[in-house]
């Protein structure tokens, strides 16, 4: 086990070197010239643009540039972004409350989304069943936005129950409203995912001898059929996770949250390359991550899966 | 120049309206009432990109706080007009040697005096090359600007400043420029107190200033989140604040801050979203303002185009201005919240004059429109091969709608291929302009740095200005800019410049379509809301309620 999760850790540089390397290589090939960007309309001297260049590595060839940013981070140097601010001071800014906002849409979306869908496959056919599909199914065809500019009308415009937007602290309250438009999505998939898995667990083998075996109708459900339907869930979430770090992009522009997505967001169009390489690698070191925690939580879910 | 973040807008109705406001300048029912003094006022920002060093801020965000935390020699008023700030007067005889005085016991918020140097150290810095400061061709008229800018150039000061005394020091400037004064009151010319030389980046994030606000803390600038300032107590000028603090709130979209607008948590907005500019008006009815200011928007054609040189081109680009309808574009798709353009500047600056000679060319005139092509294609034939198009960028503003009724519109009046070109960023389309290798004709919005005519013409049209994206060259029209600047009074400049206009409205490096509004609005909790003659809001004058 131990062996298993340091070898998972080793696999780690492999993908952190082919993940920079060719992020890098993509920023480094959008068309347009960085320094046009900090210039602005009226564009700059030559002289500032020499200056600009020289300054973030700009006027060498494309494996150097790599090389140099390579070299920062191992050195826990991220350098900085175009506004002249280090990156690793900006990544602990923003990452915080990203992090906060994702952890609960998570919990929000697995909550809701189990429970839901544990008693909609417990009453397959059933009037809940059946409005229960009916609501997820809107919740997945209508677009983000539109669920997002329609909360924050209704819940902080009209009712003024919470504020419209995220202030700089980002609290807890503030939060609440946009972890569950970020999770809304979410939590329709994992709705259905638990549904279907319960339906065709409820007649395994497995539970009618359970069954027969005269356990209560909670414990059967709890512990067998319910935790082994998780498995396709929880391989689900630990993916999300990742898709909620970074892909925020809508609903922190809406509510204006600080995060990830809209530095990441900002740092594209500016073609900010260093920015964007350290952001998108932060974000796959995590994903990785959230896959080696799913991947153990398979061992544990269900004891047939063995690591060595 | 300073990109917007997005277009603004205004209607032609409102002008009268405005003008109101505008023309009454705060005498008359704008900007009198009663209102509290110990408010502090939320408004919207965006994150300014770079350090707040004034020679380093070439964008709006960064800018609003600029003009709050720092005092140049001059200001502008609401209509634009010059006011003094720390100059006791600046003299001149031949508009080319100046002799600037300073007035008395002025001091940056640590207590350091705002002296000559303050002044001649900052231009220095912000011109030098190895500073690669980003504002630094705002120093070109001043003599050894060449030397100091050049690239690799290690030079840095500039020869023409002199420090006479503590209060006095002199300008000696390359040509004679009657306008070049009225650049004063902009950021870039801000002085700076010694210790922003010893660590500009450490000096950016908590600047030190000698305007009417000052950082509420060190760290009161929170990046992405907010920028807290409070009145400077020993500020004395015309810009003396009247509330207690603003807090300038950092938004990623404008939708987005109408909300928190119309939900009270936001006091002003200075730009209603695209999406809200049909409903602003009766959510915020006495609460809303449109008021245009010195920015417009155009749509520059290269010459190194085959198509668009020569005299065929110059028909050509006679028929695409006349084939516009630019009344039903500002009318339908902006709610009637633009102003056709007649001229090449703004309307709100002094000296405008809309019946200008040849401005009947920004007219809508659909026949002379086809007659005048059908002539271009008697001298030379139009290359199928290489159709127009109008480039604009899809990353900030929103510009797609009204280049595509331009489209439509010369397309259906003149018979001949025309399509968009958006380009997904910013400094994509402006690369191709830099390089030349745009392959159609491209959106330009320009904003006014100070008030002059100067600004919108030689900046763009001059023989190889920085942004002539258009590559136009007139030897008649930079001869006419050059006498502009050199003659003894704004007035008679400001003629000149419109004699030089006569040339653009003819030969037309780029097709003026309409002028900029700012369509804003403010919460029931804050009075007295006005805004300048650059379409910002004079935070300084707006008080609680």
């Amino acid at each position: 086990m131990v062996w298993y999760i340091v070898r998972r850790f080793l696999q780690l540089i492999p993908v952190f070197l082919g993940a920079t390397l060719l992020v890098y290589f993509l920023v480094f090939s959008l068309p347009g010239d960085a320094t046009a960007a900090i210039c602005g309309e009226r564009g700059c001297t030559p002289g500032v643009v020499a200056g600009l260049r020289e300054q973030y590595n700009l006027d060498q060839p494309f494996w150097i540039q790599y090389l140099l940013y390579l070299k920062g981070v191992l050195t826990f140097d991220l350098g900085t972004n175009f506004s002249g601010r280090p990156i690793a001071t900006i990544i602990a800014e923003v990452f915080p409350t990203t992090a906060k906002l994702a952890v609960m849409a998570l919990v929000i979306e697995a909550f809701f989304g189990i429970v839901f869908g544990l008693v909609a496959g417990l009453r397959k056919g059933k009037i809940f069943d059946s409005s229960v599909l009916v609501l997820s199914l809107i919740v997945i065809a209508v677009p983000i936005f539109v669920l997002g500019f329609l909360m924050q009308f209704l819940i902080g415009v009209k009712l003024q129950w919470t504020n419209p937007t995220v202030s700089g602290d980002a609290t807890f309250t503030e939060l609440l409203l946009p972890a569950v438009v970020l999770g809304l999505v979410s939590f329709a998939y994992v709705l259905r995912l638990t549904r279907t898995s319960i339906i065709e667990n409820v007649n395994a083998d497995y539970v009618r001898t359970a069954t027969a075996k005269g356990l209560s109708r909670r414990r059967v459900v709890v512990v067998h059929v319910l935790r082994n339907s998780l498995i396709p869930v929880v391989t689900f979430l630990g993916a999300d996770l990742g898709a909620l770090m970074g892909g925020a992009i809508v609903t922190e522009g809406i509510f204006n949250v600080n995060g990830v997505g809209n530095t990441l967001y900002r740092a594209v169009l500016n073609g900010d390359g260093p920015m964007v390489v350290s952001i998108v690698t932060f974000l796959i070191l995590i994903f990785c991550l959230a896959n080696l925690l799913v991947d153990l939580l398979y061992a544990w879910l269900d004891p047939r899966i063995r690591y060595a | 120049m300073r990109f917007t973040r997005t277009s603004k807008m205004l209607s032609v109705a409102a002008i009268a309206a405005l003008s109101l406001s505008a023309c009454g300048g705060g005498s008359n029912e704008s900007g009198t009432s009663e209102g509290t003094t110990d408010a502090v006022i939320v408004v919207d920002g965006s994150e300014p990109q770079n350090p707040l060093i004034p020679t380093s801020t070439n964008e709006v965000g960064g800018g609003a706080i600029l003009d709050l935390v720092f005092a140049g020699l001059l200001s502008y008023d609401a209509e634009g007009k010059p006011q003094n700030e720390m100059a006791e007067s600046i003299e001149t005889e031949d508009a080319q040697n100046y002799t600037i005085t300073l007035k008395e016991g002025k001091t940056f918020t640590n207590g350091d005096p705002v002296t000559a140097s303050s002044f001649v150290d900052a231009w220095n810095y912000g011109a030098a090359a190895k500073n690669a400061q980003l504002s630094s061709y705002f120093f070109e008229s001043i003599e050894g600007y060449d030397e100091a800018s050049a690239e690799g150039s290690t030079v840095e000061t500039m020869s023409g400043l002199e420090v006479v005394d503590d209060r006095t020091f002199t300008v000696k400037l390359s040509q004679p420029e009657s306008d070049w004064p009225l650049r004063l009151g902009y950021s870039a010319f801000y002085p700076l107190p010694a210790v922003a030389f010893e660590d500009p980046a450490a000096f950016g994030e908590n600047p030190i200033g000698n305007g009417p606000y000052m950082f509420a803390s060190e760290g009161a600038w929170q990046h992405n989140q907010q920028i807290e300032l409070v009145p400077n107590d020993e500020y004395e000028g015309p810009q003396e604040a009247q509330n207690a603090g603003v807090t300038f709130k950092i938004y990623q979209n404008d939708t987005t801050a109408y909300q928190d607008l119309i939900s009270d948590n936001l006091d002003v907005l200075k730009t209603i979203p695209t999406s809200d500019i049909k409903n602003f008006k009766n959510d915020l009815g006495e609460r809303s303002i449109e008021s245009p200011y010195a920015g417009n928007q155009t749509i520059a054609i290269p010459y190194y185009l085959p198509n668009w040189d020569g005299e065929a081109g110059k028909l050509r680009r006679q028929a695409i201005s006349m084939a516009i309808n630019r009344d039903e574009i500002t009318d339908v798709i902006f709610n009637g919240g633009r102003e056709p353009a007649k001229d090449f500047t703004a309307p709100v600056l002094d000296g405008y004059n809309a019946d200008l000679p040849g401005s009947e060319n920004l007219e809508y005139n659909p026949d002379e429109a086809k007659k005048l092509w059908a002539e271009a294609e008697k001298i030379t034939p139009y290359d199928e091969s290489e159709p127009l198009t109008i480039g604009y960028n899809a990353d900030k503003g929103d510009h797609k709608t009204w280049v595509e009724a331009v489209v439509n519109n010369i397309k259906n009046n003149l018979g001949i291929e025309v399509a968009g070109k958006p380009y997904a960023t910013f400094k994509e389309a402006r690369t191709e302009a830099t390089e030349e290798t745009l392959t159609g004709a491209l959106r330009a919005g320009w904003q006014a740095d100070y008030p002059s005519l100067y600004n919108f013409l030689g900046p763009i049209y001059a023989t190889g200005a920085g942004s002539n994206d258009a590559r136009y060259s007139n030897p008649d029209f930079d001869q006419q800019l050059t006498d502009g600047l050199a003659a003894s009074t704004v007035e008679e400049g400001n003629e000149a410049m419109n004699t030089a206009q006569e040339e653009l409205l003819e030969d037309l490096p780029a097709i003026p379509l309409w002028y900029q509004v700012a369509q804003g609005g403010w919460s029931s909790n804050v009075d007295n809301v006005e805004f300048g003659w650059n379409g910002v809001p004079l935070y300084y004058a707006i008080t609680g309620k």
